[in-house]
């Protein structure tokens, strides 16, 4: 580890900070239906867009009635995607001629971009046509990001309303936040990269010959403004398929950044949105601490263990860290943090292999997405999980001042444990259930790369990453099979939605209930006791869980890596 | 008859393991292992499957004759053990309440009623059994009052011992406050015909016994929840334990049954939940035994929400009566002249306001109460026309009184002594020191009346000597009592008939948030749902049939047993001592219920770190001895390791029975405070605690050679 290493994860963290309080200011007048800077030009194009639905845009849903609309847009997008897939041979903007998606792997793709997954079990450039990308992989972009956020500012309504029917109309949710902070950070974004030199272009790969003389075919596309929403909307499918690796993905270490930027700015920024909706902006600051504590305790560890390097490859007198796997443009700590800031939220864009991190550097990210990814997260998905866990430790440590646990005025019963528990069992369920099944059933041994915990590790990250909806893959995996793409699928569809409909049932029951207002007698939850407790019952409730999954994956690999033992490489 | 006060308070102090105590329960710990009865505890449920389930397992192994039977034969034990500590701890809680209901039941005779057949007051003797809801019953003296019951003629004195443990005899009459009566009471002298409010079976002795047994004991809405949380965790671990066997297929071997079996039941939380009912049970005992009862364990709970406490200030705030404070003469008057004028016109005066001017002037002056009858004294009682009085003696005449009526009667008296007709009262004939006189007088009563005092004029011979100040005495320590509160959280609100200005100046004395003046029982219901709009959850305690509706809009109703039926009804908890001050103690209580439940989760579930690196080394060292690592607890041998654990899972149980049926003690210190010294002694103690003692018992069981 080097001081210039900390430097440039202290200069990311410092940006991050930076933008949670105007990007949280301008998102909660968004929310509110208030007027922006950007209404003049909007405002006729959201009027016009509800006329054209038939939407009353004042009237509101209750949470059964949000939640259905989310699940009906949710299914005919996915069928749109899955037909635009099984049919792009036919239709236009195929320059490279690509063929039909087969049936499990269409399967397995649409799911993927509809629950903000964006696992790809394809190869973006050797498999769709550029229409698949822009008119059916994009929109899913921007709309399953657009779906993260209206959930979480749904659930925030909850806190902040009292005896209320309704948690907001999800269409007005949907369309205020693509229009007013989707599109226009994207528009941004994509001149930026643009102009460092990603390409943007609708022309056909070109052909080129090497020094060697060898004849070299490059893909290029519509690059830049795929990678915009990619990072911001938390979705991480890549254009290439070395995602953020590929130098036209990831042209220069300023374009690095700024998507690990991306990735956080509005996750965090939406803690800022939920402390202003609730009237106390502390609130927010008190979970993007617990957020951050957790953060930086894994960026630690990751950039500790790459910069320590592998014993084996040290012993060969390679001592400058791990470098297997990296772009040697980024280097440790730029790789190290990004595949933390990239498991940390929803994302799961990479600029580097995380299957060829040492056994710790790669425990990291998977024990990120295990915990459900609430460390920032998934847009809006970070803050909704994250306050399902708010709940749950408050119920269990709010009991200890005597008085029938609360949240912002808000009291736990039985419904709102109910729900949060269920949130919370569908993620093991996934993770640790298709786990079991790959490791038994000769399909699911076929696929990895590696034997031995190794091996282990490469599927329990593919369901961790699946049911996490974060997307990113420890590759050496061979993921385009039937049964990973059927079981990844179920896994992602699980993991979306079984956290997405409780956590809204949640809302839905706050907002009904009064608001008790604050005494001495409540427990105050933006100080530094609050942040230790929700910490500790993230770890204990959702990481202990995994501890012996873990223990025979990354632990067992790193002690053994330790004692210079290998694991030979399996069929 | 037995007094159960004697036989509640005989067991203020029990031993928490009394032999008369253990037996019953250890009896009653195997009883309870009928799954029927386990289902309601999801997490001992699944404890007992998997018992089961392992049972069987291991006799088939014992059939065949497999490997390691002492090893999976001790593990066998102790899940058993678990489930036996976990009934144990429920049992023994019940057992408090059992050994007061069985009491309770001896006093329940054999009763008679005289049931009224007609107007003429002819009545038939029917068994107590067969009165319904309606009938009238007479019950005269020496007569056992056949069941609950409101008086609807006649008055009467009623040995309410039988529930109340207080043997001076309580009046018993028609109409006002004072109307309830309740069955097993028996009337000592007088006749009173009563109106049977309970059908035998749900009178109040029944449902007292209910309560004490827990018999009718329901979960409360907290205890639903962290059901609800418990059976959450159960099934993650379910999920973390069931997909070990493939990961272990992977890695190319087998974890045996048995251990897996181990370590599922040492992660699940088998602590607080086998203290959950225990807990609760306790809660509503603890009330019993502080002689209040609750007629829903969900009032216990509302109870450490409470809000606001709405406070009578008569008896709960003040002491009840005023008392005078000072003598406050008017000029050319002395103070001892004053006081002993004061003082010889309440010599007979045996109000307690009167009885505290004698004394006041004793203190001061060192006035003795004279001897009247050697003085030939007449004494003029107080009428509510007159609104004075006083006393005649050797042709002095002294009245003390309410302000305007003793200057209205000096007056009259002067005028009369002129020989003026009474038009003449108010002419200039009047002379100046006597207006100015009247001035004064006027100015030291607003004085009083401003400071929440109430004036009390004295005269004699129709000449104003001055005021008494009489004032409401607040409680000693009663202002810190209010501090507490605050720093729980809690307002408290002082309920009074006084004027504003009166109750304002008592509320700052005493230390009340604040307060409802002149108070109608409309007034008070208004203030309650105002309160509760706020989401506020309010606490009130009351006695008179006025009170009902307040008492069941509050959220923790607490109804004074000398109170009427429908006060009763209405409330959620009855106080058999009739005592106000209670509700304070109430809170607590509640709070203290909360809290022990949290403890033990927070401890139950905080244990599982140390119990993983107990067992995963252990169960995961056949596939890769690497993870002996892990075992940081340097644990003797595998076996051993796994036996540490569910030993100390099972005895963990039995060491906290104790802190469950005591209860964790609430300190009025703040929420953040509270909660770090919990987090603290539970939470990191729950971290901590399973390490040392796994290793401890490690080194016992290695000791023995069991493992």
């Amino acid at each position: 580890m080097t001081l210039i290493g900390w430097f440039q994860i202290a200069l990311f963290c410092a940006v991050v900070l930076a933008l949670v309080k105007p990007l949280g200011a301008y998102m909660t007048r968004v929310f509110a239906g208030e007027r922006t800077i950007l209404s003049p030009v909007l405002v006729p194009i959201e009027r016009g867009l509800y006329r054209a639905a038939g939407i009353d845009a004042r009237h509101e849903q209750t949470w059964l009635g949000y939640g259905l609309a989310m699940l009906v847009f949710h299914a005919l997008g996915f069928v749109s995607l899955y037909a635009i897939l099984r049919l792009q041979d036919g239709l236009p903007l195929n320059p490279m001629g690509q063929a039909a998606v087969a049936p499990d792997l269409a399967l397995n793709t649409a799911v993927s971009f509809v629950t903000n997954t964006n696992w790809q079990n394809y190869g973006g450039e050797s498999t769709l046509s550029y229409l698949s990308q822009m008119l059916g992989l994009t929109p899913q972009n921007f709309l399953s990001a657009a779906t993260g956020l209206a959930l979480a500012v749904a659930l925030t309504r909850g806190f902040a309303r009292a005896s209320s029917r309704t948690v907001g109309s999800f269409w007005v949710d949907l369309t205020r936040c693509t229009l007013y902070v989707l599109l226009p950070l994207c528009i941004g974004l994509t001149l930026f990269y643009v102009w460092q030199g990603m390409p943007q272009t609708l022309g056909a790969s070109v052909d080129a010959t090497t020094l060697e003389g060898a004849r070299q075919t490059i893909a290029v596309g519509p690059v830049a403004s795929q990678v915009a929403i990619k990072m911001l909307g938390t979705n991480g499918g890549g254009f290439f398929n070395a995602n953020a690796a590929h130098p036209f993905e990831n042209p220069t270490a300023l374009a690095n950044l700024v998507q690990m930027v991306t990735i956080f700015a509005l996750g965090a920024a939406m803690t800022n949105v939920f402390g202003r909706m609730v009237g106390d902006e502390r609130q927010g600051w008190a979970i993007l601490a617990a957020m951050g504590v957790l953060f930086l305790a894994g960026v630690a560890v990751t950039y500790a263990s790459e910069a320590a390097g592998s014993p084996a490859l040290n012993g060969l007198g390679f001592s400058a860290g791990n470098m297997e796997g990296k772009e040697i443009r980024f280097g440790i700590v730029a790789s190290a943090l990004f595949a933390v800031v990239t498991t940390a939220a929803s994302c799961g864009a990479v600029n580097a292999m995380h299957d060829s991190f040492t056994a710790l550097g790669g425990l990291i990210p998977m024990l990120n997405m295990q915990l459900g990814e609430i460390i920032v997260g998934g847009v809006g998905a970070g803050l909704y999980g994250m306050l399902v866990f708010v709940l749950v430790a408050l119920f269990v440590a709010g009991l200890m001042v005597g008085r029938t646990p609360e949240y912002l005025g808000k009291k736990i019963e039985a419904k709102e444990v109910k729900m949060a528990m269920l949130a919370i069992l569908c993620l093991p369920l996934m993770m640790l259930g298709l786990t079991a099944l790959a490791t038994v059933l000769p399909a699911g041994l076929a696929g990895p790369a590696n034997a031995g915990p190794h091996g282990f590790s490469e599927i329990l990250y593919a369901f961790t990453s699946a049911a996490a909806n974060n997307g990113s893959a420890f590759a050496g995996l061979t993921g385009n099979t039937l049964f990973y793409n059927t079981t990844l699928a179920l896994g992602m569809a699980v993991g979306r939605f079984m956290v997405i409909v409780p956590a809204l049932a949640i809302a839905g029951s706050l907002a009904a209930k009064k608001t008790l207002p604050a005494s001495a007698g409540t427990l105050p939850t933006h100080g530094g006791l609050f942040v230790g407790l929700l910490v500790g019952v993230i770890l204990i409730v959702g990481g202990l869980t995994f501890f012996p999954a873990l223990a025979l994956g990354p632990v067992v690999e790193h002690l053994a890596g330790a004692a210079g033992q290998t694991f030979a490489a399996g069929g | 008859m037995h007094p159960i006060r004697t036989i509640l308070m005989s067991r203020s102090t029990p031993s928490l393991f009394s032999a008369a105590l253990v037996g019953p329960a250890l009896r009653d710990a195997f009883r309870k292992l009928d799954p029927r009865a386990m289902v309601r505890n999801p997490v001992l449920f699944v404890v007992e499957v998997v018992a089961v389930l392992t049972t069987v397992l291991v006799l088939g192994d014992l059939a065949v004759g497999g490997a390691d039977l002492s090893f999976s034969g001790q593990i066998l034990l102790w899940l058993w053990f678990t489930l036996l500590f976990a009934n144990f701890a429920e049992a023994l809680a019940e057992g408090r309440g059992k050994a007061q209901a069985d009491s309770l039941r001896r006093t329940r005779t054999e009763m008679t009623a005289k049931r009224l057949t007609g107007r003429d007051g002819a009545y038939e003797i029917v068994p107590g059994t067969s009165l319904k809801r309606g009938d009238v019953v007479r019950v005269e003296a020496g007569d056992l009052i056949p069941s609950d019951g409101e008086v609807i003629a006649g008055v009467a004195s009623v040995n309410e011992a039988a529930i109340t443990g207080e043997s001076a005899p309580v009046i018993r009459e028609s109409g006002g406050d004072r109307s309830a009566v309740t069955g097993g009471t028996q009337v000592l002298s007088d006749a009173i015909t009563v109106r049977i409010t309970a059908a035998a079976g749900s009178t109040f002795v029944d449902r007292m016994i209910a309560l004490v047994e827990g018999a009718s004991r329901q979960k409360t809405p907290n205890e639903i929840a962290l059901n609800i949380l418990l059976a959450g965790l159960t099934l993650v671990f379910v999920f973390a334990v069931a997909s070990i066997p493939s990961f272990a297929a992977y890695a190319g071997g087998a974890i045996p049954v048995i251990v897996l079996v181990a370590l599922f039941v040492t992660l699940i939380p088998t602590t607080i939940g086998a203290l959950l009912s225990a807990i609760g049970i306790a809660g509503m005992d603890r009330l019993v035994r502080f002689n209040v009862l609750a007629l829903s364990g969900r009032a216990v709970e509302a109870a450490g929400d409470v809000d606001t406490l709405l406070l009578d200030k008569t008896g709960t705030i003040t002491l009840g009566n005023r008392q005078a404070t000072a003598f406050r003469p008017v000029q050319g008057v002395s103070e001892a002249d004053l006081a002993d004028a004061a003082q010889l016109a309440s010599l007979a005066d045996e109000t307690p306001e009167g009885r505290s001017i004698v004394v006041l002037a004793k203190e001061r002056y060192g006035l003795r109460a004279r001897d009247m009858a050697g003085l030939a004294a007449s004494f003029v009682p107080f009428t509510a026309q007159s609104r004075m009085s006083g006393v005649d003696l050797d042709g002095v005449s002294i009245r003390k009184g309410a302000v305007d009526a003793v200057i209205a009667a000096v007056t009259a008296q002067t005028v009369a002594a002129r020989g003026s007709n009474a038009a003449l009262a108010y002419a200039p004939s009047y002379t100046l020191a006597e207006t100015e006189t009247v001035a004064q007088v006027r100015v030291i009563a607003e004085e009083i009346a401003k400071a929440g005092g109430t004036p009390l004029a004295v005269a004699r011979d129709g000449r104003l000597l001055g005021i008494v100040h009489l004032k409401d005495v607040v409680k000693g320590g009663i202002r810190e009592r209010f501090a507490e509160l605050r720093r729980m959280g809690i307002r408290t609100v002082m309920i009074t008939g006084d004027n504003p200005l009166t109750a304002a100046a008592i509320a700052a004395e005493a230390g009340v948030d604040d307060f409802l003046a002149q108070a109608t029982p409309e007034d008070k219901l208004a203030l309650i749902r105002r309160e509760q709009a706020q989401g506020k959850l309010v606490a009130m305690c009351g006695d008179g049939t006025n009170d009902a509706p307040a008492l069941a809009q509050a959220d923790v109703g607490v109804a004074m047993n000398t109170g009427t039926v429908a006060a009763r009804e209405a409330g959620n908890m009855v106080d058999l001592d009739s005592d106000p001050t209670k509700l304070i103690e109430i809170v607590g209580i509640g709070k203290q219920l909360l809290m022990t439940r949290g403890a033990l989760t927070t401890f139950s579930i905080a244990n599982d770190v140390a119990k993983y690196f107990a067992v995963l080394p252990a169960m995961f060292l056949g596939l890769y001895p690497q993870l002996q690592v892990l075992n940081v607890m340097g644990l003797a041998s595998p076996q051993s390791a796994i036996l540490s654990a569910i030993i100390f899972n099972a005895l963990i149980i039995v060491a906290l029975i104790p802190l469950a049926l005591k209860g964790v003690r609430y300190r009025p210190v703040g929420a953040a405070a509270l909660l770090r010294r919990n987090l603290l002694v539970y939470g990191l103690g729950g971290v901590v605690v399973p390490f040392a003692g796994i290793k401890l018992i490690d080194l016992a069981v290695t000791a023995l050679h069991l493992a």
